[in-house]
């Protein structure tokens, strides 16, 4: 029951929660930036994590923050999911959120946990793909600010001793139409077989995916054939030749399923968004 | 090893564990609290479910030294409870392994949510899994609290 050994370490400042990783890897230990903590406990119990030393970033105030500030909504990285769904502040999150895991293991869960861990789905950074939004990050010289698209490739891409603070969305996709709908093999709770995310913008229909493939992704392509005339079955054809290889194969199912659970899915919630719903 | 104290069922427990360890670990083998039951250790059962500060809490995913400063309530804390009752009186367990994380759970639902919906009732309870396949007696538990609830704020209009 006893998970492997390390110390721990509660920075009240970002600034101190980079000093600490560097005081720490200089001294040969091989911190890691702990927020829910649930990954690291888990994969670190079937010995997938090693580590001597975890920085909770969890009273770093920055990271708790969740407010619309300058027409911008900020989620500080170590936030619960359920305090970001019991908010309420950007719906498409809060939905995308609420089919991660179960209700109680969501108010340990924290979004930049789901992020940046190492259990690929990361369904909390569909919404964020979908807005364009803004990652802040921290490293050893101070904060940046990077589109996520830029920083987030399959994975978010962090240098050595960085951390994700916040995520910064524009309040107009706060409100736009959307649909996310999380496919399971079965029961109510568990991993997606496939979670399609679609966001409707004044001039387009934005897809993102997790489940399909081995990381999650904003579609762009496929929005490009989707963005074409023509019927929608034809269109949803034409996206399904730009989908990511390989599909993935598992227990969950096999790669000839999800494809044809993920055209269905777009034939369904692309035309609830256009409006040809019966 | 830390040394330090918990808040655990109202009173303050001291502790010596190492950082790394769980609460569910410190619980059990620190504390003598078995009420929390080890199932999966992996998040997945809800059969070590406490609360801390009113929130329900998978004592598996957390370690004991965030806990410090919190409150935490185990099944031990909670002693001739409504959800307790409720649970005899609807035949809601067989085993009974379960059972401390099901109630752990339903008394932070009914804390924060006392009218809670049958949506919000269904995301509550299926953080928890019962090998015997009671749902459905549970679920009856749960809604005659929720009614009894009801109840009671009906009355006290009343009586106003
Ligand atoms: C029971 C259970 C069910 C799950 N179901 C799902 C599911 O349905 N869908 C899904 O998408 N995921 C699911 N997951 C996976 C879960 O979302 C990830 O494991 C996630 O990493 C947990 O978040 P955490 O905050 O606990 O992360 P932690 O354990 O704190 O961290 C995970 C990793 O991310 C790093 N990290 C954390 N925060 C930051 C940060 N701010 N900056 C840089 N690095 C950071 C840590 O160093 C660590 O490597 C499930 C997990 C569990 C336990
Ligand atoms: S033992 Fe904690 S969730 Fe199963
Ligand atoms: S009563 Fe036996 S596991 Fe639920």
């Amino acid at each position: 029951m006893q998970t492997y050994d390390f110390d721990y370490y509660l920075p009240k400042t970002v600034e101190e929660g980079i000093r600490l990783f560097q005081q720490l890897e200089g001294e040969g230990k091989s911190p890691v930036y702990y927020s829910g903590g649930t990954e690291i406990i888990t994969l670190g119990r079937l010995n997938l994590v090693e580590t001597n030393a975890v920085i909770d970033i969890k009273t770093i105030s920055e990271c708790k923050e969740l407010t619309v500030r300058n027409n911008r909504l900020i989620v500080g990285s170590a936030l619960s999911l359920t305090a970001v769904e019991e908010r309420n502040l950007f719906p498409l999150l809060s939905k995308a959120a609420s089919g991660v895991a179960d209700h109680t293991a969501r108010n340990k869960i924290t979004v930049g946990g789901n992020i940046c861990g190492q259990i690929f789905y990361r369904e909390a950074v569909l919404p964020f793909l979908l807005a364009d939004s803004d990652a802040v990050i921290a490293g050893k010289n101070g904060l940046r600010k990077a589109p996520v698209h830029q920083v987030f490739n399959r994975k978010l891409m962090l240098q050595k001793g960085e951390f994700l603070v916040q995520l910064h969305t524009d309040q107009r996709y706060l409100t736009m139409p959307y649909v996310c709908v999380k496919r399971r093999q079965q029961w109510d709770t568990g991993y997606p077989l496939i979670t399609l995310a679609v966001l409707k913008t004044k001039t387009e229909i934005r897809l993102a995916v997790s489940g399909l493939c081995s990381f999650p992704f904003r579609a762009f392509e496929m929005e490009k054939a989707i963005g074409q005339g023509g019927p929608l079955p034809d269109r949803v054809q034409e996206a399904l030749r730009h989908v990511p290889q390989p599909v993935l194969d598992d227990v969950e199912g096999s790669s000839g399923y999800r494809m044809f659970v993920l055209e269905h899915m777009l034939e369904d919630l692309i035309s609830r968004l256009e409006g040809n719903h019966p | 090893m830390i040394t330090a104290r918990l808040t655990v069922n109202g009173e303050q427990r001291e502790v010596a564990f190492r950082p790394s360890a769980t609460l569910l670990f410190v619980l059990r083998e620190k504390l003598g609290l078995t009420g929390a039951k080890p199932g999966c250790l992996n998040g997945d059962c809800g059969a070590c479910t406490v609360n801390v500060n009113g929130t329900a809490m998978k004592s598996c995913l957390m370690l004991a030294v965030e806990g410090l400063n919190q409150t935490i309530l185990t099944i031990e804390g909670l002693k001739d409870s409504p959800v307790q009752h409720a649970f005899i009186e609807h035949f809601a367990f067989q085993c009974g392994y379960c059972t401390p994380g099901f109630i752990m759970n339903i008394n932070s639902l009914l804390k924060k949510y006392p009218e809670a919906d049958d949506y919000t009732i269904k995301e509550f309870l299926s953080s928890n899994i019962c090998r015997c396949t009671g749902y459905q007696e549970i679920e009856k538990a749960v809604k005659s609290l929720l009614k009894m609830n009801r109840e009671d704020r009906a009355g006290l209009q009343q009586d106003v």
